[in-house]
């Protein structure tokens, strides 16, 4: 019985348990309210006495569980450790952990590995059992701590308790939670990059990492990071030159120009191009732009080459270039843009607009002289925002800007961002502690920097102008 | 209706229909808008007087699904006839709005905005005269001679109206609407832009929207009461106030219903 419940995925058991006890507590709440026999004027509705009884009974079996989940684990395998047969008091706990490490992972295997001896079967049976039994112990408590409340509660109910406003404070809590969860995970996230970060600049120094001009991660180990960032820039700068006209204009005609009919029809299009994945994207600017790309430049050097004074190709013409991945990175940010954009320029308030056509200005001569500079704080912190994420998108670099750390300024030359080289430096095995893995940490923290500076400024730009239009 | 102006009218409507997309919303007004006086149009809210106002300066053509059926006419000529362009209308048929509606621009700016637009001007002395002019003519000069560099948004509201009124009376309007001018503004504002209306009277012709039977009064020398959609009842302030023909205008007046 223990044993089946040791190889029971804890989080099941917590989520079948507590969603029985759920349900069984809401149903009966809720029957038992409408037999009330003097309900005077409702101090709360069924649904929310059932509410207020699942609530509170659920409650602490969620805690119990929470609680084996940070807890148990660690407490079985310490009570392992201090517990194993004799003749391990001479090996160090670092060992005696390993051990224990490794009877966990026999633990999750249909056989234990052949070559294991019978002291190891022993300690791999001991540690099923005491597992079983930590389990079985949380799910009995609970289910006893559970039904304690439930009848506490249930009494508390038939003495009129206010169910309405507990229920309240309940979905309070429970919204305040799912904030925190958020909340927590980036903060997570923030620490474990920065803790690796801290490891790889222990070897490198920050300086040879910022300012270096020669990244070679892959086979040898130069980390100067310096043509990642100009790639990186350079392909941004192409997809913003792209998608900041097309967007903004895209914009001012669905604010300004388009009757609700167009409308209806377009903004749910551009919607449909911000739900494109960026992988085909990045699919169409390999096989169909980049060559185009290619054939273009290698035209136009044959021109050149044509006049007198020109006798070697001007342009590099890779057949994975910059210009490609900025040119379809740019249609793809442009939903950003222009849907952003779109909201400002349609928070515009009208009589702003009145005011300009009553003095006689043109639909146009309105646009630009009045609702444009009206709206430009909010337009800069779309475009912000459109920038910060074509600094972190990383498909479409991956496969159409090729895989060469350089600097130059040609378009038609192959570059590298910082995303593509994280996702080239993960790829495949490599010892997770090596320079070169822990050096994508690295990068990833300066585009964890970069994005948030940019947002941090576009969030507070918006907020600036919600302010005057208020 | 009994009291025709002796001398030709600015403004001739004859038989103005509005709809909005099916819904028609003004029937069949006519009448006539005298020039260097004030006419008030006063009414119950969703009566129609400010589409009515709308139509004369053509401002109904940037609402979605407005359709304008029958006569409008300044000076003769029709407002909606073939080949007019609404820019050159509204310079003429100057705006003050319900709430101050300064661009977000500079004060001289927002006063030298129009004459720019249209050309109005051929060196900075002349646009310096003009927004002076203007700014002295709403009675702003004297409150802000010293800081015309500063946005006009940072006005107090009384401010801004009379800006806005600056604004439109820069282009060299003939005529001024004014839609419930000074019903966002406290009663000290609302005196001083009152007395504005009557000095401007001297050189426009002025249609004031308003909910206040006292400001009709005290400006307008002829109101017209709009119910429905319908021109009621039209003629000199006095005899509406004190008078009045249809029994609607009485009850409004009155203030039993509206």
């Amino acid at each position: 019985m223990l044993d089946v419940l040791a190889m029971i995925e804890v989080s099941w058991l917590a989520f079948v348990s507590s969603a029985m006890i759920l349900c069984f507590a809401f149903l009966v709440g809720r029957r038992f309210s409408v037999q009330l026999p003097d309900q005077r004027i409702a101090v709360s509705q069924p649904n929310e006495n059932g509410a207020y009884l699942a609530m509170w009974t659920v409650a602490p079996t969620l805690l119990l569980f929470a609680l084996y989940f940070m807890f148990g684990e660690p407490l079985v395998r310490f009570l392992l450790a201090s517990d194993l047969p004799t003749g391990f008091e001479r090996l160090t706990s670092v060992e005696r952990q390993q051990y224990v490490d490794r009877a966990g992972q026999a633990l999750g295997l249909e056989t234990i590995p052949s070559g294991a001896d019978p002291i190891f079967h022993a300690v791999v049976d001991r540690y099923r059992a005491l597992r079983g039994l930590a389990k079985g112990t949380v799910l009995c408590l609970s289910l006893f701590l559970s039904g304690s409340m439930f009848l506490y509660q249930l009494r508390k109910l038939s003495g009129g308790v206010r169910a309405r406003a507990q229920v309240e404070g309940g979905i309070r809590l429970l919204l305040l939670l799912c904030a925190a969860i958020a909340i927590a995970t980036t903060i997570g996230i923030v620490m474990s990059l920065f803790y690796e970060s801290l490891r790889f600049f222990a070897v490198t120094p920050v300086t040879e990492f910022l300012f270096g001009t020669r990244w070679n991660a892959q086979t040898g180990s130069e980390f100067g990071a310096l043509p990642l960032f100009f790639g990186t820039v350079m392909i941004a700068i192409i997809a913003i030159c792209v998608a900041a006209p097309i967007g903004l204009f895209v914009a001012i005609y669905l604010a300004e120009y388009a009757g609700h009919r167009t409308r209806a029809i377009v903004k749910p299009a551009l919607e449909v191009l911000a739900g494109i994945p960026t992988v085909v994207y990045g699919f169409f600017a390999l096989i169909i732009v980049a060559p185009a790309v290619r054939a273009v430049a290698l035209r136009m050097n044959d021109m050149l080459m044509a006049l007198p004074f020109i006798d070697e190709p001007v342009l590099a013409a890779q057949p994975t270039n910059a210009l490609a991945a900025g040119l379809v990175m740019g249609l793809m940010i442009i939903p950003y843009v222009s849907s952003l954009s779109d909201d400002v320029i349609s928070a515009v308030p009208q009589r702003l607009r009145d005011g300009a056509y009553a003095m006689g200005a043109t639909p146009s001569e309105a646009i630009k002289d009045i609702v444009l500079p009206t709206a430009f704080p909010g337009i800069a912190a779309a475009l912000l925002l459109a920038i910060s994420r074509a600094i972190g998108e990383t498909m479409i670099v991956v496969m159409a800007a090729g895989q060469r750390a350089q600097f130059s300024l040609d378009p038609t030359s192959d570059l590298t961002t910082i995303t593509a080289q994280i996702v080239s430096l993960l790829v495949g095995d490599s010892a997770f502690d090596s320079q070169r893995t822990l050096s994508a940490f690295a990068l990833g923290l300066v585009l964890f920097l970069v994005t948030l500076f940019f947002n941090l400024i576009a969030l507070r730009v918006v907020g600036r102008y919600r302010v005057r239009y208020e | 209706m009994s009291d025709q102006p002796s001398v030709s009218p600015k403004v001739s409507c004859k038989g103005v229909d509005v709809f909005y997309g099916d819904q028609q919303v003004i029937h069949n007004v006519s009448m006539d808008i005298a020039d260097r006086a004030v006419t008030a149009f006063i009414g119950p809210s969703g009566c129609g007087k400010s589409t009515f106002l709308r139509c004369i300066n053509r401002m109904n053509d940037t609402i979605e699904g407005a359709r304008v059926e029958g006569l409008v006419e300044i000076d003769g000529e029709n407002v909606n006839a073939q080949g007019i362009d609404p820019v050159t209308i509204r310079s003429r048929v100057g705006m003050v709005f319900q709430k101050p509606n300064p661009f977000p621009k500079s004060i001289y700016d927002n006063v030298a905005y129009g004459p720019r637009i249209h050309g109005l001007v051929r060196d900075q002395m002349d646009l310096d005269e003009i927004v002076e002019r203007s700014l002295v003519r709403a009675g702003l000069w004297d409150e802000v001679s010293d800081r015309l560099d500063s946005p006009g948004t940072s006005l107090s509201s009384g401010q801004q109206q009379r800006l806005c009124i600056a604004r439109a009376i820069a282009v060299g309007p003939e005529i001024i609407l004014m839609d419930e001018p000074c019903s966002a503004l406290d009663p000290i504002a609302t005196a001083r832009i009152e007395a504005l209306i009557d000095d401007l009277r001297q050189r426009f012709c002025i249609v004031v929207i308003t909910h206040s039977m006292q400001q009709a009064a005290r400006v307008s020398q002829t109101t017209a009461f709009f119910h429905d959609g319908r021109l009621i009842e039209h003629g000199e302030t006095e005899m509406i106030f004190t008078n009045p023909a249809d029994t609607r205008t009485q009850d409004y007046i009155t203030g039993r219903f509206g």
